[in-house]
């Protein structure tokens, strides 16, 4: 069992004024027990489960002094480029107060084609292969409307962001769920996000004729995986093979470790025309609050897409996406040289994963270190043969039990 | 009474799979056909990839057309708005994630706003869901509350999105016009379309789960009167249907007119989804945020649809609609506070558009409410011989307008399902929350056309 903690903190531990405020504003209400009474069937979930329990943790984590590790968003601001970017939006040319282009603001989807084009090899024309939504979360929900149906099977690698399940279902779609495991590793050796991996044999068995897509999550949230060339070889030959759609969620492109190197599936052979590549603007520029994300695919698959922003969300606000156009042109310039935000986050989170893995060992818990993103997770089995009854509900898992505990008895929290 | 839609209870084993083999070997397609079997749309949206607005934004979007089309200010917002939102981009803590269902700040200043208006108590967080604009919770309302199979009732002209967005359910959409009284001599105004109270009736059965209503209407501008929305609130809890109340043109409202929330009637409260929108209150749509406003055990089900579609809305964006509202509640009962120097402002330039449309023989019908108005360009008689035959009067005589003439508007036909394009074919919307110096270009086209004419 794991524990997944953020890296996103600032170096310097204590509560500050600024994360109360993130404290304070709890996520969604879990699915209520009204609806559960109605539906017979729906207590166990997972999603409920993972809803509710940062729901509750956030709680918890405002009614104790806690240093907070757990929600996924950093705690600095974004880049000084970025925020003059905002601020030029919001006090410029007051039009931009106004709807843009539905698709997306023109110098945005303009940048984020030629930009992206670049990195996956690939001629893209910003009307037909680009869409900006309502941050990477809502291009999820566009992708699985504009192509899962009723019945149709979708291949979720655990963990998953926890979204990816209940977005499958609304569809109409199964989840079928395949585990990276961990090789077994010796006492004192360290584990590594590297070291989980997907069986091949297994993997191949869970595409079915049914098959509609299979998502992607390099780097991964909650592991911090980063897939190799070679296991995304494997899963591009049985998406081939199978006919299969890849919703490759690659919000933590820029964030790998240790000289690894981020690859998107959609720039390998075969897969350019079966897959949608998600990006966010959050996650990218440090800037979760102002909602931006896209989507980069063919036009095939990306026409569908449309279809569904166009009778769901329509537009999305003007201003952040003028100030994402700024901000990745300023990118452009400085691409691969340390004046790069890209270069200068990874190096700060680098440092930052090191620094929250120590700490971890000290106190004899067992990080898996992670690769890319700015999350780990940490095995906490040696503390349950310790402490094998910490208080919680008769059902409530170890991990759940584990953290309440460490909110109340050690100021610090996470997932 | 109301049960959520199968689709958000569907996590069980109840779904049918069917079992079609598509062995490739088998099949011994090639792969570009086998792959056009699989990389398709998913059923939910076949048939809903036109959009009207796609074809004629780009029509208007040539530099010399005066664009009366699109319903976008270009007027500047006011300016503690701006402000506002200038401050908020300045300050550091402001551009991470918020609360899914709405802004701490922004929720509490809506419920605040709101009270004024209902008899009860508005909870913050459990009555009120920030949308992705008034768009986004017309989708978080139908995908929430409707399910497949049921009935829709849908007043025409609509806002073109209510169609597909509950065909995309599965649902069926109903349609009712609105039917104009003879006017003969008198001026044309929106209170003139009416509902027949029995036509009405005849459209509720046991399968009708909702009708959407929007007052001030688009693009008709009526304001429904407290004793047609009473009609429908008696149906409505007659037949225990809900109702989606899409109101976001609540503060332009012209003289001897009032906007009544059918929410507020008794028996309603419990069964209305009221819309409210950012964008068209303050003159901001590019902030796209809008607010669904009713009971919780309906609001939790479009908070679920949220926190599976877009999860949160922008945070910079909805702190500093917070603040605009608490400057202009404070000041609710002063000609300053925009909910009412607004529709001062626009009375004017409505009453300036009916004297153009009528100048070159267009006959108007004259808003209560909202900032579009519509002609009937029949009695033009214009030379359409050069469009396309097969489309609606009113597209043909848009785009010849918008090619002749350098004016653009919006076909009313476009307003209506498919089997209705008849009954307003004869009609154009222009949208008038557009600056003098604009308002003047259109004015002189005007004065060209009607001086070609004599």
């Amino acid at each position: 069992m794991g524990l997944v903690m953020t890296l996103t903190q600032s170096s310097r531990l204590g509560l500050e004024a600024g994360c109360s405020v993130f404290l304070e504003q709890g996520l969604c209400l879990p699915y209520p027990a009204l609806k559960a009474s109605r539906s017979p069937g729906w207590d166990g979930l997972l999603p409920t489960l993972c809803l509710s329990l940062r729901v509750e943790f956030i709680k918890l984590a405002s009614e104790n002094e806690t240093v907070n590790l757990g929600q996924g968003f950093p705690d600095f601001a974004p880049p000084d480029f970025a925020m003059e970017a905002f601020q030029h939006a919001v006090s410029g040319d007051f039009m931009l107060n106004q709807y843009t282009k539905a698709f997306g603001y023109p110098p945005l989807t303009k940048v984020l084609a030629d930009f992206f084009g670049k990195l996956l090899g690939q001629e893209m024309e910003p009307l037909k292969n680009v869409l900006v939504t309502v941050g990477a979360y809502g291009a999820l929900f566009t992708a699985f409307q504009a192509l899962v149906d009723e019945g149709d099977e979708v291949i979720i690698i655990e963990p998953y962001f926890d979204c990816y399940e209940p977005m499958t279902l609304m569809a109409g779609g199964r989840p079928v769920f395949v585990p990276l495991k961990p090789s077994p590793s010796q006492d004192g050796e360290l584990d590594y996000s590297s070291n989980w991996q997907l069986d091949p044999t297994e993997l191949a068995n869970k595409f079915t004729s049914r098959t509609k897509a299979l998502v992607l999550n390099t780097p991964s949230n909650p592991l911090g995986k980063v897939f190799s060339k070679a296991e995304l070889e494997l899963v591009a030959s049985l998406c081939q093979q199978h006919d299969v759609v890849c919703i490759s969620d690659e919000v933590y492109q820029w964030l790998v470790f240790d000289g690894n190197q981020h690859i998107s599936i959609a720039s390998l052979p075969g897969m350019w025309e079966r897959t949608l590549t998600i990006g966010s603007a959050g996650k990218t520029f440090s800037a979760t609050g102002w909602k931006v994300g896209w989507v980069l695919g063919p036009d095939q698959l990306m026409k569908h897409l449309r279809t569904v922003h166009q009778n769901s969300i329509f537009h999305c606000p003007t201003q952040a996406q003028a100030a994402v156009a700024w901000s990745f042109e300023r990118e452009q310039q400085h691409f691969g040289q340390p004046s790069s935000y890209f270069v200068q986050l990874l190096q700060a989170t680098q440092h930052k994963r090191d620094h929250v893995t120590r700490s971890l060992q000290s106190v004899g818990l067992r990080p898996v270190i992670p690769q890319g993103s700015y999350f780990l997770i940490t095995d906490i089995s040696d503390f349950k043969s310790k402490m094998p009854n910490l208080p919680g509900a008769e059902d409530e898992a170890y991990d759940r039990r584990f953290v309440k505990w460490m909110i109340k008895n050690k100021p610090s929290s996470a997932l | 009474m109301f049960l959520a839609p199968r689709r958000l209870c569907s996590f069980g084993s109840s779904a049918k799979f069917l079992k079609t083999i598509y062995p490739s070997n088998i099949l011994g397609l090639p792969t570009s056909a086998k792959m056009s079997l699989k990389l398709k749309n998913a059923r939910r949206i076949e048939g809903l990839d036109s959009n009207m607005w796609v074809e004629f934004t780009k029509l208007a979007a040539d530099p010399s057309v005066v664009n009366l089309g699109q319903g976008l200010p270009d007027i500047s917002p006011p300016i503690h708005v701006k402000e506002e939102l200038s401050k908020v981009a300045a300050i550091d803590g402001m551009n991470q994630y918020t609360r899914g269902f709405g802004h701490p700040s922004l929720v509490t200043a809506l419920s605040c706003l709101y009270e004024k208006f209902y008899p009860n108590k508005i909870n913050p967080n459990k009555e009120i869901l920030v949308t992705v604009g008034a768009y986004g919770s017309l989708f978080s309302a139908i995908q929430g509350l409707i399910d497949e199979g049921d009935e829709v009732i849908i007043i025409m002209p609509f806002f073109d999105c209510y169609e597909p967005m509950v065909r995309m359910v599965g649902a069926t959409p109903v349609f009712i016009p609105l039917r104009s009284k003879p006017v003969d001599g008198k001026k044309w105004s929106s209170s003139d379309w009416t509902l027949d109270p029995q036509e009405l009736a005849s459209k509720f059965s046991s399968k009708t789960k909702a009708i959407i209503v929007n007052t001030p209407h688009n693009p008709m501008g009526k304001v429904y009167t407290k004793e047609e929305l009473q009609v429908i609130a008696d149906l409505c809890i007659k037949y225990d249907t809900l109702c989606i109340s899409d109101e976001v043109y609540e503060w332009l409202v012209y003289t001897g007119n009032k906007h009544f929330k059918i929410a507020t009637f008794p028996g309603m409260w419990e069964r209305t989804i009221t819309i409210g929108s950012a964008g068209k209150t303050f003159s901001v749509t590019g902030w796209k945020l809008g607010w669904s406003i009713g009971p919780s055990y309906l609001i939790k089900h479009l908070q679920t649809v949220q926190q599976n579609t877009i999860y949160t809305c922008a945070t910079p964006l909805q702190e500093a609609l917070a603040q605009a509202f608490w400057i202009d509640i404070k000041r609710m009962d002063d000609p300053e506070c925009y909910f009412n120097s607004l529709p001062k402002e626009l009375e004017v330039k409505r009453d300036r558009m009916v004297r153009l449309l009528e100048s070159v023989g267009l006959r108007p019908i004259v808003p209560d409410g909202g900032y579009f108005i519509i002609a009937d360009v029949s009695l033009l008689d214009a030379d359409l011989s050069e469009m396309n035959n097969n489309e609606p009067y009113d597209y043909k005589f848009v785009k010849w307008m918008t090619k002749n003439k350098k004016l653009s508007a919006i076909p009313v036909s476009a307003f209506c399902n498919s089997e209705a394009k008849l009954q307003f074919e004869k009609f154009v919307r222009f949208c008038f929350i557009k600056k003098d110096s604009t308002l003047d270009a259109a004015e002189e086209i005007f004065k060209a056309w009607k001086n070609q004419k004599s």
